[in-house]
C-alpha cells in the first residue's frame, strides 16, 4: 500500500473500531456456547431431594443411597462409637469441622441431627474416590491405631466414623454433610434444610446470641 | 495415445494445483541429513500411529453409543458381535499405548541430540502442544468404555480441577456438566474425543511439520547441514526425503509392526497395563474399585501428584512438572546441540533424568506406603532439579569440540567382526569327552575373559559420560 499523502488515522480508526465490534460479538457467542456445558434444567431437577426410610437400619448397619448422583451413607451408630468419637479429636485435622462442609444446624462433635444416626456423602474431600467402611477396631491392613472409620483406598486418606479427617493424609477436609431434615422421627430428606419459616428465625436469633457471646469472650 | 491423455489429465490438475512443488519441496527435493540413526524412527512412526487411531477410531464410532446406560454393552456388542470389531477395538486400544511410547521416545530423541535448540523451539512448542493433547484425547477416549476405571479415574482427574482455589469447583462443575460424572460428561467427552481434540492435533501435527520442513532436521551430530553447501545450493551432507527416508521409514513400519500385531494377537491387555482388569465391570457411582490407578503413561505425573501431601500444591507440581517441558529450549544454556559432544555433566543429568522419569513411572503404578513415597519424593526432585537446575549446569559444562560437517559412525555390519572377536574374548576352547570316548574342542564360557571384558566396558562406559 502507499501511504504518502493519506491520511492514516481514519483507516486505523476504522481498524480499531472494527476490531473491538468483533470482540465484543465474539464474546457475545462466547456466553451460549460456554454456558452449554453448564448442568442443564434437566441435571438440575435431578438434583431433587432423596427419601430416606431409616426405621430397618440396625445398629451399626451402614446404608448406601443416591442423592445427585452421588453416594450417601446413613450409618446408624453404636453407643460405643460415640464414646469413642469423643477421643480422636487430637489425631484429627478439623475436629469442630471449622473448614469442612457441613449445614449451620449440623454443629455436635458427631456431625448429625440425632447422635446415633451419621448422614454423609460418601466422597473423600481429596480427589473424590468413595472410601471403604471399615468399622472393625485395628484390622490387620490399616495397623493398631484404627479406630473404625472410613478409609479411601486411592490416596490412603483416613476418616473416623463422623466422616472427620485425620492429620497427615491427603484430604483436605472432612466428609461433607449434606442439607438434610427429619420429616417424621425415621423418615430422612436428603438436599432439604431444617431451616424454614419460624425455625430460620429462631436459628438467627441463635446466631445472633452466639456472635454476641462471641464478641464478649473476645473483650475479655 | 492413452498415455498422451493421462499426460493431459495431469497438466490440467497441475495448472491449478502446486502438486509438483508441493512434492518436490517436501520430498524430492527436501533435503535430510544424511546420518539419521535409530532414533529417526519415531517422528513417521508417531504419524502411522495417529493414521491408525483415525481409521480406527471411525470405525469404532459406528458402533459406538455415548450413553451411560449403552456405552458400555456397546463395547462389549463391538467385542463380540461386530465383525472384526474386536480387532478394531484392539487396535484402536493398543494403539493409544503405542502412540505414548513413539512419542516419549521421540521426545527423548529430541532432548538427547538438543533437537530443541535455536532454531527449532517452535517445533519443539508445537511438538508438547501436540503431546498435551494427546494427554487430554487418551484421558477423555478412556472415559467411553464407562467402566470402572473409566469413570473412578475421570471423577479423580477432574477432581483436580476443583483444587484450583475460588473457581475450581465452579470449573469442575462446568467441565463434568452435572455435579457427577453422568451422562452429560460421557456425551462430551465422546464430543471432544472424536472431532474437537483430533481437529486441534491434526493441525497441530500440520505446524509441526510445517516449522520443521522450514528449517530443516536436526540429526545425531547436531551439525547444522545448510551451513555447508555445493555450488547448485544442496546441502553436501543432505540427502533427498523421497526415496531415501521414504524407503528408510518403511523399514521402520515394518519392525513396529511386528511387535504392534504381537502385541493385538497375544496380549492386548499387556498384563492390566494397557486394559486395567477393572475396567472390564461396568461404572458403579456407588462404589470405588480397591485400587486406582490411572494408564501406564500417565504413571509419572501421578506418582509426583501423590508426592505432595498437600491437594493443591500437588496439583501444581503435576501441572508444572509437563509445563517446565515447554520452557526446555531456554533453560539449556549449552552451545553445543548433540549428547556425542556435550559435557559429562549433562550427560549425567540426562541418565538421572530418564532413571527418575522410569521410576516415577513404577511407583506411580504401586500402591501408597511410606517407603515408596520417600522414593517418590526423591525422584520427583530429580525430575525438577533436572530442567530447573539446567541453567547452571549447562553453564558449566565442559563441551567437545563440535565437527563442521557429518561424522561416520560404524554400520551394524561393521561391528560383527568386534563382536566376534569379544566372543572369543569371553570363551574358550575346552577338550571335552564325548558320549563314544573321542575328545572334542567345545567353547565353555571363561571368567577370566567375561571379567576383562566387563572391565573395559565399565572404563568405556564411563569414558562415554565424560
Amino acid at each position: 500500500m502507499i501511504h504518502d499523502g493519506v491520511d492514516t488515522s481514519k483507516r486505523q480508526f476504522l481498524t480499531t473500531a472494527m476490531t473491538a465490534v468483533g470482540a465484543v460479538g465474539t464474546g457475545f457467542i462466547a456466553v451460549p456456547f460456554l454456558a452449554q456445558m453448564q448442568p442443564s434444567a434437566k441435571a438440575m431437577a435431578a438434583g431433587a431431594p432423596t427419601e430416606i426410610d431409616i426405621s430397618k437400619i440396625e445398629t451399626g448397619q451402614l446404608l448406601r443411597v443416591e442423592w445427585r448422583g452421588k453416594p450417601v451413607w446413613v450409618l446408624n451408630r453404636t453407643p460405643e462409637v460415640l464414646k469413642t468419637l469423643d477421643t480422636l479429636d487430637d489425631k484429627l485435622s478439623d475436629p469442630q469441622s471449622q473448614e469442612s462442609i457441613q449445614p449451620e444446624y449440623i454443629n455436635n462433635a458427631y456431625r448429625s441431627i440425632k447422635p446415633e444416626i451419621l448422614v454423609t456423602v460418601g466422597l473423600c474431600t481429596h480427589l473424590g474416590c468413595s472410601p471403604t467402611f471399615r468399622p472393625e477396631i485395628a484390622p490387620n491392613d490399616l495397623g493398631p491405631d484404627w479406630k473404625g472409620g472410613f478409609f479411601c483406598p486411592c490416596h490412603g486418606s483416613w476418616f473416623d466414623l463422623a466422616g472427620r479427617v485425620y492429620r497427615g493424609v491427603p484430604a483436605p477436609t472432612n466428609l461433607d454433610i449434606p442439607p438434610h431434615r427429619y420429616v417424621t422421627d425415621t423418615l430422612i430428606i436428603i438436599g432439604e434444610d431444617v431451616i424454614m419459616g419460624e425455625a430460620a428465625e429462631e436459628a438467627e436469633e441463635a446466631a445472633e446470641e452466639a456472635e454476641e457471646a462471641a464478641e464478649e469472650g473476645a473483650n475479655i | 495415445m492413452k498415455s498422451d491423455y493421462l499426460a493431459d489429465c495431469g497438466n490440467w490438475v497441475l495448472k491449478r494445483f502446486p502438486l509438483a512443488k508441493l512434492w518436490n519441496d517436501h520430498m524430492a527435493h527436501y533435503y535430510a541429513p544424511k546420518n539419521f540413526n535409530f532414533w529417526y524412527f519415531f517422528g513417521s512412526l508417531a504419524l502411522l500411529v495417529l493414521v491408525n487411531q483415525i481409521v480406527t477410531g471411525i470405525l469404532l464410532t459406528m458402533n459406538y453409543k455415548p450413553d451411560a446406560k449403552l456405552a458400555f454393552d456397546s463395547v462389549e456388542y463391538i467385542m463380540r458381535d461386530v465383525n472384526w470389531g474386536w480387532l478394531i477395538r484392539y487396535m484402536h486400544s493398543t494403539g493409544a499405548s503405542a502412540f505414548f511410547i513413539v512419542i516419549y521416545l521421540h521426545m527423548f530423541r529430541g532432548i538427547m541430540y538438543g533437537s530443541f535448540k535455536k532454531p527449532r523451539e517452535l517445533i519443539w512448542i508445537f511438538g508438547m502442544l501436540i503431546y498435551v493433547c494427546l494427554m487430554a484425547e487418551s484421558f477423555m477416549g478412556y472415559l467411553l468404555p464407562w467402566g470402572q476405571m473409566s469413570f473412578w479415574g475421570a471423577q479423580v482427574i477432574i477432581s483436580l480441577f476443583s483444587a484450583i482455589p475460588i473457581v475450581g469447583d465452579e470449573l469442575a462443575l462446568w467441565i463434568r456438566g452435572d455435579y457427577v460424572i453422568s451422562d452429560a460428561t460421557l456425551n462430551r467427552f465422546f464430543a471432544f474425543h472424536v472431532i474437537a481434540i483430533p481437529l486441534i492435533l491434526i493441525m497441530l501435527v500440520f505446524l509441526h511439520l510445517v516449522a520443521l520442513h522450514e528449517v530443516g532436521s536436526n540429526n545425531p551430530d547436531g551439525v547444522e547441514i545448510k551451513e555447508s553447501k555445493d555450488p547448485y545450493g544442496v546441502p553436501v551432507d543432505g540427502i533427498p526425503f523421497h526415496p531415501y527416508y521414504t524407503v528408510k521409514d518403511i523399514v521402520g513400519v515394518g519392525v513396529f509392526l511386528f511387535f504392534f500385531a504381537t502385541v493385538i494377537f497375544y496380549m492386548p491387555e499387556m498384563g492390566g497395563f494397557f486394559l486395567e482388569p477393572d475396567n472390564f465391570i461396568p461404572a458403579d457411582p456407588l462404589a470405588t474399585p480397591e485400587h486406582i490407578v490411572p494408564l501406564w503413561y500417565f504413571t509419572p505425573f501421578y506418582a509426583i501428584l501423590r508426592a505432595v501431601p498437600d491437594k493443591f500444591a500437588g496439583v501444581i507440581a503435576m501441572g508444572g512438572a509437563i509445563f517446565v517441558l515447554f520452557l526446555l529450549p531456554w533453560l539449556d544454556r549449552g552451545g553445543v546441540k548433540s549428547i556425542r559432544y556435550r559435557g559429562g555433566i549433562y550427560k549425567k543429568a540426562l541418565a538421572l533424568f530418564v532413571i527418575s522419569f522410569i521410576a516415577l513411572g513404577y511407583l506411580g503404578t504401586q500402591p501408597v506406603t511410606p517407603t515408596a513415597t520417600i522414593f517418590t519424593r526423591i525422584f520427583t526432585a530429580i525430575y525438577f532439579g533436572f530442567f530447573l537446575l539446567m541453567p547452571l549446569y549447562t553453564r558449566w559444562e565442559k563441551t567437545k569440540y563440535v565437527p563442521r560437517r557429518l561424522t561416520k559412525q560404524p554400520t551394524l555390519e561393521e561391528r560383527i567382526p568386534d563382536l566376534i572377536k569379544t566372543f572369543d574374548e569371553v570363551t574358550v576352547k575346552k577338550p571335552v569327552q564325548t558320549k563314544e570316548g573321542a575328545t572334542v574342542l567345545k567353547r565353555r564360557p571363561d571368567p577370566a575373559g567375561m571379567a576383562k571384558v566387563g572391565k573395559r566396558f565399565v572404563k568405556k562406559l564411563k569414558d562415554s559420560l565424560d
